[in-house]
């Protein structure tokens, strides 16, 4: 192992540059790694719930039901091989043939014909009919071997994948010889040093059909895809990890247009910075109220209330201040389109129009029935890493409610906000309260997630509806406890100064 | 390559035929071997003493050594060691192990009624 170890040594910066990648705040640092040695996969997410990478010089069992992506995973591990890190890869394919290969995984952008090409990487398609064999004594798999070998020579593989190597079971006729073999192939994959990642299905008893994982001690991990309420689901888990820590949770991902995306969950620690910039609301009076400055930077602002009660003015209002102030900003929209939207807020006086077209705002409308809700995160923050926003609206957050339980959707705001506070973003989420419940009900249950909130209503007092506005709590400033009036015209929003009994403000 | 090396079409048969300068009965056979391994030995001890003794002066066997040819073993898919492919007559056979089966080998070569 320490021939492997040294060899491998060269590893350890890339891995470490990796994980100040993407998910920069997020890493959850298993302790004790210095006995392995982890070779990164430039696989989004995966690299930080493995705390680094797959086992360096070592074997990897990706486990999983037809359908779950472990074909895509293997092939994306060499892919981010030899873009990202300069190894090349060897894929062994049992099931599909090189083209098949080809096909499947450009639609998630690879292009492995370039790969090829350019010699980084070689695919061998290996068939084997049952049919076409005639067991007439004792053989070995050295032919197996030897295409491996010189597969890895050839474009000097620091990486290899094998998918599925149980279709030996089914094709050759003796177990016997197959299960030996296999135990020498590993020891073999070992031996060369490269890193490794076999693919096999699920057993009903045991991990895999075959029970592969006996031959594995180093790595295994579990794919599954599933569904509820409709939705459907990708999970990863990480069984097994030998010599070092690692998430335990059930990780979801996605497989999406760059490929595959793993959610840390867990793995968000309470450590970003506390800015003491602040930012405008957009309606000089709110900023009054909230100690006459604004919200702070970076932190997230919950604007609750019932139906009609201005929640969306305020986030329009806000991402308008923003722009005003040459920012960017981003506004999600799951109610309306942003046609609708820009319309329907020129009528309150403020042109976001203006700062669609300076490119300053980019307003972002989907049904939040589109898709799951694991997909409308990854969704996110693919579209802010892209855009670089310095402020966002979600408008309203409640839209989630229909797509999981109240647990998973609390769960995904919070992971949002974490993601916003790490980059420094401020946002401002809107919540629905239904009617019926009390004022101060949040759906989703997120209002302790928030740092500050603000609350809309609708009054009824002599034959009128008459809009409210207080602050229900702003953590770390002096804000106003009373509650406003609040009015909407073409010029825009309005709050009373005073509070309607006539006493100052704080 | 193709994936089984077969024969595709009745011309490509006959070109094969009279490439090997025989007409019907004649054997075609490869046996692919891992270098000088115990199995592969024997393979090659085996092999030889069929063909002596059933097919006589109408059979041709080619003995490849996997280790110096690994493109031609790829496009033969070749995974085993040792393996005897028959290439002709038709159809293509694949026989893995040490050929020490005598009887399944005769079979397998239409020399033996199964």
């Amino acid at each position: 192992m320490e021939f492997t170890l040294a060899l491998r040594a060269c590893g350890i910066a890339s891995g470490a540059e990796n994980l100040g990648k993407g998910w920069a705040m997020a890493i959850e640092t298993p302790g004790g790694d210095q006995g392995i040695t982890k070779s990164p996969t430039g696989i989004t997410g995966l690299d930080q719930v493995t705390g680094g990478g797959l086992p360096a010089g070592r074997i990897t069992l990706l486990v999983g039901g037809p359908g779950c992506g472990k074909t895509l995973l293997a092939m994306e591990f060499l892919v981010r091989g030899v873009t990202d890190y300069g190894e090349p890869g060897v894929f062994i394919a049992f099931e599909e043939t090189e083209q098949e290969l080809r096909e499947n995984v450009a639609t998630l952008g690879f292009d492995l014909d370039h790969l090829i090409e350019e010699g980084g990487m070689h695919i061998d398609h290996v068939s084997i009919d049952r049919s076409e064999f005639e067991e007439t004594g004792e053989f070995d798999l050295e032919g197996l071997f030897i295409r491996l070998g010189y597969a890895i020579d050839k474009v000097s593989a620091r990486r290899v994948a094998i998918d599925t190597i149980e279709t030996l079971f089914a094709g050759l006729p003796n177990e016997a010889i197959v299960r030996s073999e296999i135990r020498r192939l590993f020891r073999w994959l070992r031996d060369r040093g490269v890193t490794c990642v076999v693919t096999g299905e699920r057993g009903s008893t045991t991990i895999t059909r075959y029970g592969l994982e006996e031959y594995v001690s180093d790595c295994v991990i579990a794919l599954d895809h599933r569904v509820t309420e409709q939705v459907s689901t990708r999970r990863m888990r990480i069984v097994k990890y030998r010599g070092t820590g690692h998430g335990t949770n059930e990780y979801p991902f996605i497989i999406g247009g760059r490929g595959i995306s793993v959610l840390p969950i867990t793995s968000m620690k309470l450590e970003h910075e506390a800015l003491t910039e602040r930012v405008s609301t957009g309606v000089g009076q709110l900023d009054t109220m909230l100690g006459g400055e604004g919200y702070f930077r970076g932190s997230t602002v919950l604007v609750s209330g019932t139906a009609g009660t201005g929640k969306t003015s305020l986030a329009a209002a806000f991402v308008n201040a923003a722009c005003a102030r040459a920012e960017r900003a981003l506004f999600f929209a799951f109610e309306e389109s942003p046609a609708q939207l820009l319309r329907n807020m020129l009528s309150i006086g403020i042109d976001l129009q203006q700062w669609v077209d300076s490119g300053q705002l980019r307003v972002i409308a989907n049904r939040p029935q589109t898709y799951g809700i694991e997909t409308h995160l990854v969704d996110m923050h693919r579209e802010i890493d892209d855009f670089q926003p310095r402020v966002i609206a979600i408008d309203p957050a409640t839209s989630f409610t229909s797509l999981g339980d109240f647990f998973q959707v609390t769960a995904m705001v919070s992971r949002l906000i974490d993601y916003f506070k790490s980059k420094g973003i401020t946002a401002l989420f809107t919540n629905l309260t239904p009617g019926a419940a009390a004022v101060e009900t949040t759906e989703a249950g997120v209002s302790s997630l928030m740092d500050t909130w603000v609350l809309t209503a609708v009054e009824e007092s002599n034959g009128e509806r008459k809009r409210k506005i207080s602050i229900v709590k702003s953590r770390g400033m002096e804000h106003s406890n009373r509650i406003h009036d609040f009015l909407m015209s073409e010029r825009g929003i309005l709050i009373s100064e005073r509070a309607p009994s006539g006493e100052e403000t704080r | 390559m193709s994936d089984d090396d077969g024969i595709e079409s009745v011309e490509e048969f006959e070109a094969v035929v009279s490439e090997v300068g025989a007409g019907e009965g004649m054997y075609v056979l490869r046996l692919y071997m891992a270098g000088l391994t115990p199995n592969s030995r024997r393979a090659l001890e085996n092999i030889k003493e069929i063909c002596e003794k059933y097919l006589a002066g109408r059979y041709e066997l080619e003995v490849i050594d996997i280790y110096q040819e690994p493109v031609l073993s790829r496009g033969e898919q070749i995974i085993a060691a040792p393996t005897l492919v028959k290439q002709l007559p038709p159809p293509l056979r694949k026989f893995i192990g040490d050929l020490s089966d005598t009887e399944r080998v005769l079979v397998g070569l239409d020399l033996k009624a199964r």
